[in-house]
């Protein structure tokens, strides 16, 4: 079937309901089909430059196919249906949605200006945006499509990290330097916490214990306590060699036993890895140039990054701490995300 | 990991907040919020140039600070800062001593400061009631951060020396090693003429010739328009040794202009024309400035340009000190923009510093060819054993500045 992409239609022909429960049959079906490769997770990397996600098979490790999405696609997700992909397209002031079985962009979402990056409650029905361009970070109604509030922050929204209960999103702001805690309820901020230049990124434990936020410029992740609002600890990174300047935090993943944290440090080109106990940098695993995000597989043995400047995703391998494959992308890969079947 | 003296009580303050928890609860509203007032002195008109686009808007420079008050009071709303701005536009015969001490009697410490080099220096030196902390935003005299630099004046726009060290960073990187150097007749352009030698010499450039345009006077737009310049300047440039690019210094916009695709030979042109450096073009879309130059476009309904910026920079100096210290004296914020904590980002690929040695920001600079950023310097290979922009400039060992 040739991929036709144009949302409108599709919108007017077919209604989508994303957490429901009504295709789960046709999943089972598409499962069952494509049940030869049932140990292979499909990953999606949102290229910037080229408007396109390449779709990797995480068994083989190659591009299996290449999606046309709108313009500069950064922030990606898939639903937790994991029927759809989600993402970002700056410079369309939308969010796009395709279908993971055709390829096929079947809606786009009321995002607000400029998004950049989001991030979904557990549900999956609610989706929470950073608008940079206007301070302020937007919520979705993921089902209906039609936004439900906004949240005016600090200045260039970007990094959105949600509690394990869905109770606090914290939102980082670039130029306020600050990570805004967030009460999803009300929609409300109920607490500022000061981090260094520029933070991008914010990942909660999987034990609310901690929530990490990184900072491009200042170079260093602080963990906050969540409870106090307050920075707790602050990892810092020197790589022998490499300039201060040029090691800047991005991206981080823990993996879900809360023991270790990855920080992508961009064009440091390389992934520290962080005992997520004592917060101390354990390693340091040479990827590509101007690594920006990442994402585990689900069985959490690989760990794929985007690489932005050398056009690649690199893959760790988690029990060794190994980099074991390089794969070829698109022009200037940043988000990724990968399913869960 | 910090550097302040035990001794100073106002450094151990910073400390205590800085190493402590950077907590602000949400204020109710009831708290009245802090005032940080700013002042903004600034010289008459802005010069004429041979470029009609080029003419700098007359709220050049003040916009940007406008723009970076707007971004400190959205960050200032969480920590119950209030930062406004006032204006001190100075007045052909007006004396900067005067409207110094009058900025210090209405309570102003914190001063973006947009004048000459040395109306700058009566302002930074005038005995007035509190002591004032100036930001230059406008003078790139290499002699304020040398013989003649002040501990009270903190530099944000960028120095000559850095301008040309970019720009022949880039040059010598292309293999463009052949210069023909032409500069002006006027003082400053005399200055800009050194540096470029300095670079030169110092990133293995050769100057094959120099020569200078005498400026003889007479008007930059004519009736008669350009039919004279396309007959003098090939004869001008005309007869020199084997040359791989033209490198023009004319600040006072006397003939740089005229040089591209005007030349004997056909030659690319770098320096106050061609491939310009400098610390910010209405260009420039890397590393998220998209953001900043949307803001501004959607304020001002125009382009930013390089003194916008460095006055948008010195405005974020004080609203990032100001957030972490929570205080506005000078002297706090003084101490902690020189401390090892402080990092602004602005729109450039990495941190920018404060050399504590001169006081002067250290800033990647850009290469613009007036519609595209070209490149960004310091160039890959420049290497440093301290911070890599400090290939940029005089560096500390040559410093001859001694603050006290």
């Amino acid at each position: 079937m040739t991929a036709k992409t144009s949302p409108g239609r599709f919108l007017r022909r077919r209604s989508f309901h994303f957490a429901g429960t009504r295709n789960w049959l046709l999943a089972v079906g598409v499962f069952v089909l494509v049940g030869a490769q049932a140990s292979a997770f499909t990953a999606y990397v949102s290229n910037e430059k080229s408007n396109t996600i390449s779709v990797v098979d995480t068994d083989k490790f190659t591009v299996v196919k290449t999606i046309k999405v709108g313009q500069r696609p950064r922030g990606i997700e898939l639903t937790k249906d994991g029927k759809f992909i989600l993402v970002a397209v700056g410079d369309d002031d939308t969010i796009q949605v395709i279908d993971v079985r055709t390829h096929e962009i079947v809606a786009t979402l009321p995002s607000g200006p400029d998004p950049e990056l989001f991030t979904q409650d557990h549900a999956g029905k609610i989706l929470y945006v950073a608008n940079e361009n206007d301070n302020t970070v937007t919520i979705i109604d993921l089902e209906r499509r039609v936004p439900l509030g906004e949240v005016q922050v600090g200045v260039e929204p970007e990094g959105m990290g949600l509690s394990p209960d869905g109770k606090i999103l914290v939102a980082t702001s670039e130029t306020s330097n600050m990570a805004h805690f967030i009460d999803t309820e009300m929609h409300r901020i109920v607490a500022n916490v000061l981090v260094d230049a520029r933070p991008r990124f914010a990942e909660f434990k999987r034990d609310a214990s901690e929530v990490w936020v990184s900072a491009e410029i200042g170079g260093t992740v602080s963990i906050i306590d969540p409870v106090k609002h307050e920075v707790k600890k602050k990892i810092t990174f020197d790589i022998p060699g490499l300039r201060k300047e040029a090691i800047q935090a991005v991206g981080i993943s823990i993996t879900r036993d809360g023991k270790t944290g990855f920080v992508a440090l961009g064009p440091a080109n390389r992934i520290a890895v962080i005992n997520a106990t004592t917060h101390e940098v354990q390693k340091y695993l040479l990827v590509g140039q101007r690594v920006w995000h990442m994402a585990f597989t689900p069985d959490e043995k690989y760990l794929l990054t985007t690489n932005g400047v050398s056009n690649d995703v690199s893959v760790i391998d988690i029990a060794n701490l190994r980099v074991i494959k390089t794969i070829q992308v698109g022009e200037l890969p940043w988000g990724i995300a990968i399913s869960q079947q | 990991m910090f550097e302040f003296s035990d001794s100073d009580w106002s450094a151990s303050l910073i400390r205590l907040l800085l190493a402590g928890t950077f907590l602000f609860a949400w204020m109710s509203a009831s708290t009245d919020a802090v005032e940080i007032n700013i002042g903004y002195l600034r010289g008459t008109g802005p010069k004429p140039t041979l470029s009609l686009i080029q003419t700098p808007a007359n709220n050049d420079g003040i916009a940007g600070a406008r723009l970076a008050i707007d971004d400190n009071n959205t960050t200032g709303r969480f920590l119950n800062q209030q930062f406004s701005l006032e204006d001190f536009p100075l007045g052909g015969s007006a004396d900067p001593v005067a409207v110094a001490i009058a900025l210090a009697e209405r309570g102003i410490s914190l001063v973006i400061t947009d004048l000459p080099a040395d109306a700058l220096l009566k302002a930074a030196d005038a005995e007035a009631p509190r002591k004032l902390l100036l930001f230059n935003v406008g003078a790139i005299d290499d002699r304020l951060r040398e013989g003649d630099c002040r501990a009270n004046v903190i530099h944000v726009a960028p120095t000559r020396s850095m301008l040309a060290d970019a720009l022949a960073q880039y040059l010598v990187w292309k293999q463009w090693r052949r210069w023909l150097l032409v500069v002006g007749s006027h003082a400053e352009d005399k200055l800009y003429g050194d540096a470029l030698r300095r670079s030169a010499k110092r990133f293995g450039a050769r100057i094959v010739q120099e020569k200078v345009f005498e400026d003889t006077g007479g008007a930059r737009r004519t009736d008669s328009g350009v039919v004279q310049i396309q007959r003098q300047l090939p004869v001008f440039t005309q007869g020199v040794p084997a040359y791989d690019v033209l490198v023009a210094a004319d600040e006072s916009e006397v003939f740089a202009s005229y040089l591209p695709y005007r030349t004997w030979d056909p030659r690319p042109v770098a320096g106050s024309a061609g491939l310009v450096p400098t610390s910010w073009d209405g260009s420039h879309d890397q590393w998220g400035a998209v953001q900043l130059q949307d803001r501004f476009m959607k304020q001002f309904s125009r382009r930013m340009s390089a003194r916008d910026l460095q006055a948008w920079t010195a405005v974020r100096m004080i609203g990032e000190s100001s957030s972490r210290t929570r205080s506005s004296d000078p002297k706090v914020i003084l101490d902690f923009l020189k401390g090892p904590d402080f990092a602004l980002a602005a729109f450039k690929g990495q941190r920018l510093t404060l050399r504590d040695w001169n006081l002067q920001l250290r800033q990647p600079i850009l290469l613009s060819d007036g519609r595209m950023i070209v490149s960004v310097s310091p160039q890959e290979g420049f290497l440093h054993q301290v911070s890599e922009l400090d290939t940029l400039g005089i560096d500390r060992p040559e410093s001859q500045c001694r603050l006290k």
